[in-house]
């Protein structure tokens, strides 16, 4: 129960958060346990978002979802929150404190009050499609849950690939359920709710390494992105934990860590991505734990790390984790007979042009705004700014320029996971304070 | 005695406890033990998966006994015990085993070793969960009320945000006035808007029915917990009581006064925060200015970077552009810090305005002579003289004198440099490990306007939350004093570190359960043994240690 203040009315108004990432996630919490009902909507089939894909997190190297399931775990728990995962809204109607949102709900083709992720279903299903979670560094089946502690803990059928589905054939998963929780017939469907206001947490995409040919990705195998590598590293990813090398599986010695690769660069992102000098950093410790013979290279162009114990951690990489930070702009990444990634670049401090080899070149995309994000704001009616990212006021950059929404985290602008959850906090002071009426 | 029924998880933790540990044979070797009905192991325990078979066979099999043998209690006990609860079992009967950070962890290279000591340790765990009694969780009232100390822009929309909520809000100011540092800035970035237009703010809040400030004035004393704060206000020389509910630290951090820094001088040598005053005069006549960055700071010293000072050389340097275009201006910087989309944009207008940019090195410093700075420009590997008539050193954000002080009153930690110490880093960034205290704005961290308004917000999000209750649940487990044994001798008092004891009239010893946290530091300390640690009694202890290698 709510208590009211000063001859204050509550209203029976819910806030819905678009986006279950962990700023959407501690925006809900925060707004539960203030007692207001909360409508979750998550595009994906689990909520989790980015962070469930880390292996740790900087500045202290927790574990990254160690420190995440327990919220996830919150959020199904807390009866003030409606989890709508595999959705998407779709239409806004109405004003600040009486909104109509028209959510697309995609069928699941699973049962989800049957199924308890038993598993079998995914041991006998015969389609192997690449995983998306693990940014298709491996397979997964064409029935499916995005990662072991995944919320809702429930499988979904992958219809661009499931046979029955293309093929009309198969209904493998079906026989062996035990519980008769798969169900082809689910249709998708949409659904109304009604909220006093609206957190946009839609999150962000990860900039094409492509697109810079140069850097070799895509065409030299020793050449991953930061979330692949990422991955490699991670306990629960397609290595289990043990790292080695995409061309040859061997272990390596040396990294390279080229940050702002498509980033504080006008010909693709004039803005700077926020997190990649500490999580590159973050990485080559982690890999330094995984070996303590191997050895870091981290390119930087300013090494920016002004949060709270940053300086520190950078400190801590240099002496205890043998990490080696150059200034400088990298020109090209080549490839020797061995498939050994080429270094070229130029050392600021004897102005040479310079080449090493290293065994793994690991580039710190930047993130860049979600690709739907333009479609997102036309259907709320809110700005973007000149960069796609949706746009926030300079001095109270969660309000939007519709009333009644707001903004957290890194779909406004590029941040690190502390600086998220803050915003989401404060996110959900602004909604509360719309749907507690005056 | 009852009939102990222990269910025991073994959780995988992914690869983390199963990617060493032989997870099979521990389990086997579990179901050997006295009194564990079910034995089994999880990829995850603390998944949705893992959860629901708690629950389910707490009920199949009557289990009054739960361990889970899997990662900290820190991150995790309080997960599992909510489980249990749901499944009709008190949390206390709940025992938590770490097999992963003090055992896979830390013997990744003797998986054999590993592996017997987790045995180990899960026998332990099940002696002492043997012994374990239910306990309850004590309920506090909450005073619907919020009390915020600093008035700068930090504090003024916490209060704000509370206020609108409905919560009556107090902001004591140690100043004759609200506004905090921003009283003192000519303009802010990124959009060179007078500071005083965000101090327009002021009168909503002076005006707020459920704001009440206090100026001139600071805190002497807080007593009280979450829920029931009483803190005594000194204003002038009167001294008064108030009653809140929560706290939060507004304080802010003020700047650095570069003196004996590279010939500071207050006239041709001068810090940002004087050439704001030289702006706000219309008073800066130099024609060659040369700033100089990282002053004071990301040094042995202060190891840390200030974040806001790159910004304000930047604002600064192009306001000084505006008004005499054809002025000479050269930032000195070691990194420039301009994170995000905004900020970085605001950096390359600077350099298209012909701000020049020259990087130094800490171990080559800048060297402020009689007309000229002398730098070795390391993109050029050349010793430069850049002539001027004004220098300008930015220097960081420092912890106030007096925070330590309010530190020791608050029972709330600092760090290295003075600044709070937030609960967590990334997950509880303006909270504290004590509940009910608050923080926000550069108290916590050097952070500027934006970021201390963000800040504001979500310190009052977090407040809010036990604002809006009427009542809460403290933990269960404390300390209690047996008086019979106790000789009042009052060593656990000065001992205990959360000033949860105190004597009464009669002279007793006792301790207040909602400020205790179970430390067990008066119950080491007591030299008769009259203090009992629930949940970690002396029996349950001894007997945790007995059972250790020594095997059924």
């Amino acid at each position: 129960m709510l208590k009211n203040g000063d001859g204050l009315m509550e209203k029976t108004g819910a806030v819905l958060i678009i986006g279950g990432g962990i700023a959407g996630i501690q925006a809900s919490l925060d707004l539960a346990e203030r007692g207001v009902n909360v409508e979750l909507v998550e595009k994906n089939a689990c909520i989790g978002g980015r962070m469930a894909q880390l292996d740790k997190t900087f500045p202290t190297n927790d574990c990254s979802i160690c420190i995440l399931a327990p919220k996830l775990a919150e959020c199904s728990h807390n009866s003030k929150i409606t989890l709508h995962t595999l959705s998407e809204v779709k239409e806004l109607s109405g004003n600040v404190g009486n909104f109509k949102v028209k959510v697309l709900k995609k069928a699941r083709y699973v049962k989800e009050d049957r199924c308890i992720n038993c598993g079998v279903c995914v041991e006998k299903c015969p389609m192997r499609v690449n995983d998306e979670f693990d940014m298709n560094l491996r397979k997964r089946k064409a029935i499916y849950i995005d990662y072991v502690q995944g919320v809702p803990a429930i499988m979904t059928i992958d219809k661009e690939n499931c046979l029955f589905f293309t093929k009309g054939t198969c209904k493998i998963c079906e026989s062996v359920c035990e519980r008769e929780a798969i169900d082809f017939d689910q249709k998708d469907k949409e659904i109304e709710l009604f909220v006093g206001s609206i957190i946009i947490a839609a999150g962000y995409d990860m900039f094409d390494v492509s697109l810079i040919p140069r850097l070799g990705y895509g065409r030299i195998n020793n050449v991953v992105t930061g979330l692949e590598f990422e991955r490699l590293i991670c306990a629960s990813g397609p290595l289990g934990g043990h790292l080695v090398r995409p061309s040859d599986k061997k272990e390596p010695k040396k990294l390279a860590f080229i940050n702002c690769v498509g980033s504080r660069d006008i010909k693709n992102n004039p803005y700077c991505s926020s997190c990649c000098c500490m999580y590159t950093t973050k990485e080559a410790m982690i890999a330094h734990e995984h070996d303590n013979g191997l050895k870091s290279t981290i390119f930087y162009i300013d090494l920016r790390a002004p949060g709270k114990d940053f300086q520190k951690y950078i400190k801590r990489g240099i002496r205890d984790y043998n990490l080696n930070y150059v200034k400088a702009k990298v020109a090209k990444i080549i490839e020797d007979k061995e498939k050994n990634p080429i270094v070229i670049y130029e050392d600021i401090n004897t102005f040479k042009i310079k080449q090493e080899i290293f065994d793994i070149v690991i580039l710190a995309n930047t993130i860049v705004p979600k690709r739907d994000a333009g479609e997102l704001a036309k259907v709320l009616g809110v700005e973007l700014d000149h960069y796609n990212f949706f746009k926030g006021e300079t001095y109270h950059p969660q309000i939007t320029s519709k009333k009644g929404i707001f903004l957290c985290g890194a779909c406004r602008e590029p941040m690190d996971i502390p600086t998220s959850v803050i915003d989401a906090s404060s996110a959900a002071a602004r909604a509360a304070e719309i749907i507690i009426e005056r | 005695m009852e009939d102990i029924k222990i269910g025991v998880f073994i959780c995988h933790c992914g690869t983390n406890i199963g990617g060493v540990l032989d997870i099979a044979s521990i389990t086997e070797y579990v179901k050997t033990l006295p009194n564990v009905i079910y034995a089994a192991d999880n990829i995850y325990t603390c998944s949705e998966v893992g959860l629901s078979e708690i629950r389910n066979k707490i009920k199949e099999f009557n289990l009054n006994r739960v361990i889970v043998a899997s990662c900290t209690p820190r991150t995790h006990e309080s997960l599992f015990r909510n489980t249990c609860q749901e499944a009709g079992l008190n949390p206390y009967l709940f025992e938590m085993v770490n097999i992963r950070d003090q055992d896979s962890w830390v013997h990744m290279k003797e998986p054999e070793k590993g592996t017997e000591k987790a045995k180990d340790l899960i026998r332990m765990g099940l002696s002492k969960a043997i012994l374990l009694r239910p306990l309850e969780k004590i309920k506090v009232d909450i005073n619907p009320s919020a009390l915020i100390i600093g008035g700068g822009i930090s504090g003024i929309h916490a209060a704000l945000n509370l206020a609108n909520q409905g919560f009556q809000t107090t902001i004591i100011e140690k100043e004759s006035e609200l506004g905090g540092n921003l009283k003192l800035l000519n303009k802010l970035y990124p959009i060179q808007v007078d500071a005083s237009k965000l101090l327009e703010i002021i009168y909503m809040v002076e005006s707020h029915r459920n704001i009440n400030v206090i100026t001139s004035s600071i805190p002497v004393k807080v007593e009280g917990f979450i829920g029931n704060f009483e803190t005594t206000i000194k204003k002038n020389k009167q001294i008064s009581k108030i009653k809140t509910g929560i706290i939060i630290i507004a304080t802010g951090a003020k700047a650095l006064i570069p003196e004996g820094l590279f010939g500071y001088n207050g006239k041709t040598v001068i810090s940002q925060l004087d050439l704001e005053q030289l702006l706000k005069e219309n008073n800066v006549n130099a024609q060659n200015i040369v700033m100089i960055q990282c002053v004071g700071a990301r040094n042995d010293v202060r190891p840390y970077c200030s974040k806001i000072c790159c910004m304000t050389a930047l604002k600064n340097a192009m306001l000084i552009k505006e008004i005499n275009p054809n002025a000479n201006i050269t930032i000195l910087f070691r990194d420039i810090q301009t994170q995000g989309t905004t900020y970085e944009d605001y950096y390359r207008k600077a350099r298209e305005k012909a701000i020049l940019f020259v990087k130094y090195s800490p171990e080559k410093p800048p060297l402020v002579k009689n007309s000229v700075v002398e730098v070795y420009n390391e993109l050029r590997n050349l010793i430069i003289n850049i002539p001027y008539d004004l220098v300008v050193l930015s220097t960081p954000l420092i912890a106030h004198e007096d925070s330590t002080k309010l530190a020791k009153m608050l029972k709330i930690p600092q760090q290295d440099n003075k600044f709070f110490l937030e609960a967590h880093v990334k997950l509880r960034p303006v909270d504290f490990a004590t509940d009910g205290i608050f923080v926000c704005g550069s108290a916590h961290w050097p952070a500027d306007v934006r970021e201390s308004i963000t800040q504001a917000y979500a310190a009052a999000s977090r407040a809010s939350r036990f604002l809006s209750k009427d009542y809460l649940e403290v933990e269960g487990a404390t300390a209690e004093v047996d008086t019979e044994i106790c000789i009042k001798c009052k060593i656990c008092i000065k001992i205990c570190p959360f000033s949860a004891i105190s004597k009464n009239q009669e002279g007793e010893i006792l301790v207040n359960k909602i400020l205790c946290k179970a430390c067990g530091v008066c119950g080491a300390s007591c030299p008769v043994g009259a203090i009992t640690i629930h949940h970690f009694t002396d029996e349950q202890i001894i007997s945790e240690i007995l059972s250790c290698g020594v095997g059924y």
